[in-house]
């Protein structure tokens, strides 16, 4: 099941690579057709899952790979990567449905979205830390080429920074896991035997180093300050479709990997170094809210604003980690709102680039100054805006409220000093207020003449996007469900 | 270690089946959704007026089944805490209050508000969802919910007429200021878990008391966070000027959100708080002397203004502060009074203000001389208001307000004397509108009349019957809610609306105040009122916000940005020395310069205060510096290990991975030992 969602696009993106008969429009709607189908398995995946005993994966599938070092294909999801495959499907259904009208070799276009969608899935389901690391560099690999080959502006420039940071970034990733190899005892890749090994107890320093590469390429993939400069470039060249698919996912496998890999297998060492994340994670969430504020460039401004929401994931995590008596229900509670974030904002993010791509697509820039009162033209553009910009600031009703309240009632709980972050919000609300004041009302100027509304693709795919976030925030409860027990099993492995 | 799920400190709330729980779900739940059918659906767009007041007639015919069943119901909703919605004797009266004025301002608005309806009455209907909401709300989750969608909405109908920037700014404005207060909520919150007391409301002030489950220090820290949001929501000071901002909007969303709802709600959540504030030690005299201070400094600034809408913005503070002050002294059910006299005397001030707007053009009051002459049932029915607002016997506020003064005389003589004062204030400016619209102009003044007609929009010269209508209940009710604060209905309030220390005024307070409004009416009436410059501007508090806030964090913000662009650019020359390929990227590493800074303002950033700017200029050249000499210190390694300087590509990646190799090894040596 899981290895058939993981491998059809693979399939199909290796289809309409090797056919190149196939035409353009072929391509589209078979790529459309590729989307959906994944929504559908992975909602059958969701019919079909329960939440497994802690220390087990659901619906795992096995074979064996490179038993040399006993690594193996290991796949299997739990409460903490099944809400992110479900949201990575919905957003490449999302992205398809948006290109539906990509003019600039829509095959290769669709191949390569294709492919991407399947490391993505394979990462999130991934189960052995070889695979995981293959899927983990496989998708820097993809976003370079569709930042390179459908950006624009700088995009090669942007392309290359992102590329050089991201993988070295993995290589990092690849000295930590494999530190975890050399520590376990029998030595292994696999996921859930190293969790339940904790390999590296009682090796402090060691133990910090591993972590410590761990955490470096986590922190440039998710990223953190100061290892976020490659975001905004590569988010400002990109098309509209890679800046989505880019921060709604690629984005989530820096903040996926904290839970999956770093804090359950190295609870000591992350338990040592809680402080120090829970202040990146701080000045994050301030730095990349200020950062946004004084953009004014649009899509610059949304960039910088996922340093921000990646913040309060990491500030939730750090806090985590701060084990004492009594705040395991606090520490559970925010790590379920990373959780969340991490949903939350892949829906709400790709949705504002899918959105704010028409800017460009149109006009020719994203510059806040160039347009005026669009919303006389583009009342649905400007409607739709407005509920990302609002679901983005955490407006309660919308999902980022549901990730926010518990990230932040659960770090404050047990560390006060969290509530500074609070004042990202404040900003937040009033970076995106000021940027939906200065371009869509006030009198019809610049740019904004002429300006084409929304096409259906168009509003169907972020509809789609921002309906799923106000469910998310009206009805949480499904999602909490899988969430939940995963995260309390975290925490219970990380007070080992 | 630690084995704890998630979920252990969720107290399930006890729910109820039947009409009055479904009741409740409409009472919230068909505005709401009505709301986005109206905005979205085509079909709909073009009913919306009369689609909206149906939708608000069956929500009144809710909110009495729901005051008189009292229901409780519950979803599970974030981690730790559940949605939960209730009506207990607060919520039994504060609800169908905000029903009822929902309703007959939809209707006036259906008549005034003649373009952008499906827009208009879409927000209108999914604010007063989140009013009830608010109202209703068992848990802080919940409560958040319905108290920050309020403030969304709040933001969109202040920014109706959107292609206005000013308009839209004021509802930033808006927004903000009391999204800063609510930033106390968030932490009360944390607060709260930390303290193990959980998320329900009648949960901080239960264990706030048996004094075992939340610590001193955690429940002050919820009463602060309480406090302070509903401060903001309230327009208290120094939060008040964004209700001045705040008129930008149409009238009947005034005389919805700053009369029954939004701002009325701030004092609503104090008076519900109100065993929680009674809890700590300090929070009832913060309490007290933020409302009557309030109403004092206020009051003050009504009697300055000269535009209509901004008197009754700051009697509408003004007022609310005596809400605050009821919550401060335990006077819960004079505070409820209160509120409920306020928002029928308000709510119909503002709707006469609006159908003069519509049918003059002007609220400028030299502009509405004598207008109660043009329309009698409009000029008696503000009649009413005004002298319910001046605390004129024996109309309601004079009641309401003498209810909570008595409990602050047991308090304190000095509260008492503020509070007198602060009546007295009320009297002076009721009294400006009455003397103002009948007024008999002279030549002179007719003609200034003249000049202010038509500046703020075309006017209609007329108003319609659906817009005097709603006026009728209204003015019943500006009149007759005292009798919630008088014997022998007062003891009835007191005992539904439950807690604190309530008696009801004695007949000498009531003639004391009674006297006091008389004079001030008589006096003003004589000799008129002044306007002193500092009330006028509302007391320099938008300009301080600026100057203390916003331009600090402005000019925090574009540096910030500049040391990101230098951040970026001290990677590549970092990329550059390492890979040797300093040629190729440093003439790469010329990252968009352009553009950067941020909107307008440069002159801004230099009046900014020095502290917060100073710094981030310290951090800017320090990291600068760093990244410099590491890229220095790189190089000269670089030279020293005399690799062919190439600038490939490759070069740079053997070097990275030979980095990395030699990490790799050093992680494999244990292994070697072992």
């Amino acid at each position: 099941m899981l290895s058939l969602l993981v491998f059809l696009p693979l399939v199909a993106a290796i289809v309409l690579a090797a056919v190149p008969r196939l035409g353009d429009a072929a391509a589209r709607w078979l790529w459309l057709a590729v989307a959906a189908a994944e929504v559908v398995l992975v909602a059958l995946v969701w019919a079909r899952y329960e939440t497994p005993t802690p220390g087990r994966l659901a619906l795992d599938e096995q074979v064996q790979w490179i038993p040399g070092v006993r690594s193996s294909y290991h796949v299997g999801v739990d409460g903490l990567s099944l809400p992110l495959v479900a949201m990575t499907a919905v957003v490449f259904l999302a992205c398809a449905v948006y290109s539906l009208k990509e003019a600039r070799r829509p095959r290769l276009h669709a191949a390569l979205l294709l492919f991407l969608q399947s490391v993505s899935l394979g990462l999130f389901v991934s189960a052995d830390l070889i695979l995981f690391f293959v899927f983990f560099d496989l998708s820097i690999v993809g976003m370079y080429f569709l930042i390179a080959g459908w950006g624009h502006v700088n995009a090669a420039r942007s392309a290359l920074q992102f590329f050089l940071y991201t993988f070295l970034g993995s290589l990092a990733l690849l000295v930590g896991f494999i530190g975890l190899y050399v520590y376990a005892d029998p030595h292994t890749f696999d996921m859930v035997e190293l969790i339940a090994a904790n390999p590296l107890a009682g090796h402090g320093l060691a133990g910090g180093l591993v972590l410590a590469a761990i955490l470096l390429g986590l922190a440039v993939k998710t990223p953190t300050v100061p290892f976020h400069t490659w975001l905004p470039p590569a988010h400002t060249d990109a098309s509209s479709v890679g800046s989505a698919v880019l921060a709604a996912v690629l984005l989530k496998m820096g903040t996926y990997g904290f839970v999956r890999i770093a804090m359950p297998m190295l609870p000591e060492a992350w338990r040592a170094w809680a402080w120090l994340i829970i202040v990146v994670g701080i000045v994050s969430v301030l730095y990349g809210a200020l950062v946004a504020l004084a953009q004014s460039n649009l899509k610059r401004m949304v960039a910088y604003t996922s340093v921000n929401h990646m913040g309060y994931v990491v500030m939730a995590v750090g806090a985590a980690g701060l084990v004492a008596s009594d705040t395991a229900s606090a520490r559970g509670i925010a790590v379920t709102g990373a959780v969340t974030e991490m949903v939350s904002h892949g829906l709400i993010t790709a949705a504002l680039f899918l959105l704010v791509g028409t800017l460009h697509q149109r006009a020719g820039t994203y510059e806040m100054a160039d347009f005026g009162g669009l919303a006389h033209t583009a009342p649905k553009l400007a409607g739709l805006f407005a509920v990302g910009a609002f679901a983005s600031l955490g407006l309660p009703a919308l999902s980022g409220f549901i990730a926010e309240f518990q990230v932040f009632t659960g770090s404050i709980a047990v560390a006060p000093v969290t509530a500074i972050a609070l004042f990202g919000i404040l900003i937040t609300a009033a970076l995106f207020l000021r940027a939906l004041q200065r371009v869509f009302t006030g009198g019809l100027h610049g740019r904004s003449v002429g300006f084409a509304d929304l096409h259906p693709r168009e509003v169907w795919s972020t509809g789609i996007l921002l309906g799923l976030s106000l469910l998310i925030g009206v009805y949480p409860a499904p999602l909490l469900a899988v969430i939940e027990p995963a995260a309390s099993a975290v925490v219970t492995l990380l007070g080992r | 270690m630690t084995h704890t799920t998630a979920n252990t400190s969720v107290a399930m709330t006890t729910t109820t089946t039947g009409l009055a729980a479904l009741a409740l779900w409409v009472l919230v739940g068909l505005p709401a959704v009505s709301a986005g059918l109206v905005i979205v659906v085509p079909a709909l767009r073009r009913v919306a007026a009369p689609l909206a007041t149906a939708v608000s007639t069956v929500v009144v015919a809710a909110s009495i089944v729901v005051a008189v069943g009292r229901p409780t119901v519950a979803f599970p909703f974030v981690a730790g805490s559940e949605f939960a919605l209730g009506v207990d004797g607060l919520s039994a009266l504060v609800v169908p209050t905000v029903a009822v004025v929902t309703l007959l301002v939809l209707v006036f608005a259906a008549a005034d508000v003649r373009e952008h309806r499906a827009r208009f009455n879409g927000l209108m209907l999914l604010f007063s969802a989140s009013a009830s909401l608010t109202a209703t709300a068992l848990t802080l989750p919940t409560l958040l919910t319905g108290w920050e969608v309020m403030g969304a909405t709040s933001y969109a109908l202040i920014g109706f007429w959107w292609w206005e920037q000013n308009r839209v700014s004021a509802g930033l404005t808006a927004f903000l200021t009391t999204r800063l207060a609510d930033l106390g909520l968030y932490l009360a919150a944390g607060a709260a878990v930390g303290a193990g007391v959980g998320l329900s409301l009648d949960d901080f002030s239960a264990a706030s008391g048996s004094g075992s489950g939340t610590g001193a220090g955690a429940r002050d820290v919820i009463a602060t966070g309480i406090l302070v949001a509903a401060l903001g929501k309230a327009a208290q000071l120094p939060f008040s000027f964004w209700l001045s901002r705040a008129m930008a909007g149409p009238s009947p969303v005034s005389a919805l959100l700053h009369s029954a709802a939004m701002v009325a709600m701030g004092g609503y959540l104090l008076l519900r708080a109100e065993p929680l504030l009674a809890a700590t030690a300090w929070a009832p005299t913060v309490a007290a002397w933020a409302g009557v201070l309030t109403a004092l400094g206020l009051g003050a600034v009504a009697i300055a203004q000269t535009d209509l809408k901004q008197l009754l913005a700051a009697s509408t503070g003004s007022q609310l502060g005596f809400v605050v002050l009821a919550a401060g002294v335990g006077s819960v059910a004079g505070g409820t009074a209160q509120l409920v006299a306020h928002a029928a005397t308000k709510a119909l001030l503002f709707l006469a203000a609006g159908a003069w707007l519509t049918a003059l053009g002007t609220k400028h009051l030299d502009g509405l001389l004598g207008v109660a002459r043009r329309w009698p049932l409009v000029g008696w029915c503000a009649t009413v208001g005004a002298a319910a607002l001046a605390g004129l016997p024996p109309l309601s506020l004079w009641a309401t307000k003498d209810a909570v003064l008595a409990a602050a005389l047991e308090q304190s003589p000095w509260l008492y004397a503020a509070g007198l004062a602060a009546a007295a204030l009320s009297a002076a400016y009721a009294a400006k509108i009455v003397v103002v619209i009948w007024r008999r102009p002279s030549a002179v003044e007719a003609a200034d009349a003249q000049a202010h007609l038509d500046e703020e929009q075309e006017g209609t010269r007329a108003v319609t019957r659906w817009q005097r209508i709603p006026l009728l209940p209204l003015a019943a009710g500006a009149a007759l809610l005292g009798l919630l604060a008088l014997p022998p209905l007062a003891d009835a309030v007191a005992r539904t609306v439950g807690g604190g220390t309530d008696g009801s005024a004695s007949p000498r307070e009531l003639a004391v105040s009674g006297a006091i409004a008389v004079v001030v009416g008589l006096a003003v009436w004589r000799w008129g009122t002044p306007s002193p410059a500092w009330a006028a501007g509302w007391l320099g508090l938008e300009r301080a916000a600026h100057r203390v806030v916003v331009d600090p964090t402005l000019a925090l913000a574009r540096r910030l940005d500049q040391v990101d662009r230098r951040l970026d650019r001290g990677v590549w020359l970092l990329a550059g020395s390492v890979g040797g390929m300093t040629g190729g990227a440093g003439s790469a590493a010329r990252p968009d310069d352009d553009g950067g800074g941020g909107g307008g303002g440069g002159e801004r950033a230099a009046s900014a205060p020095r502290g917060l700017a100073g710094l981030s200029a310290w951090l800017d050249q320090a990291l600068d510096d760093t990244v410099h000499g590491l890229a220095g210190w790189i190089r000269r390694l670089g030279q020293l290990a005399r690799r062919p300087q190439t600038g490939q590509m490759h070069h740079y990646y053997l070097q990275a991975v030979a980095v990395l190799a030699a990490l790799l090894v050093l992680l494999l040596l244990p292994l070697v030992v072992r």
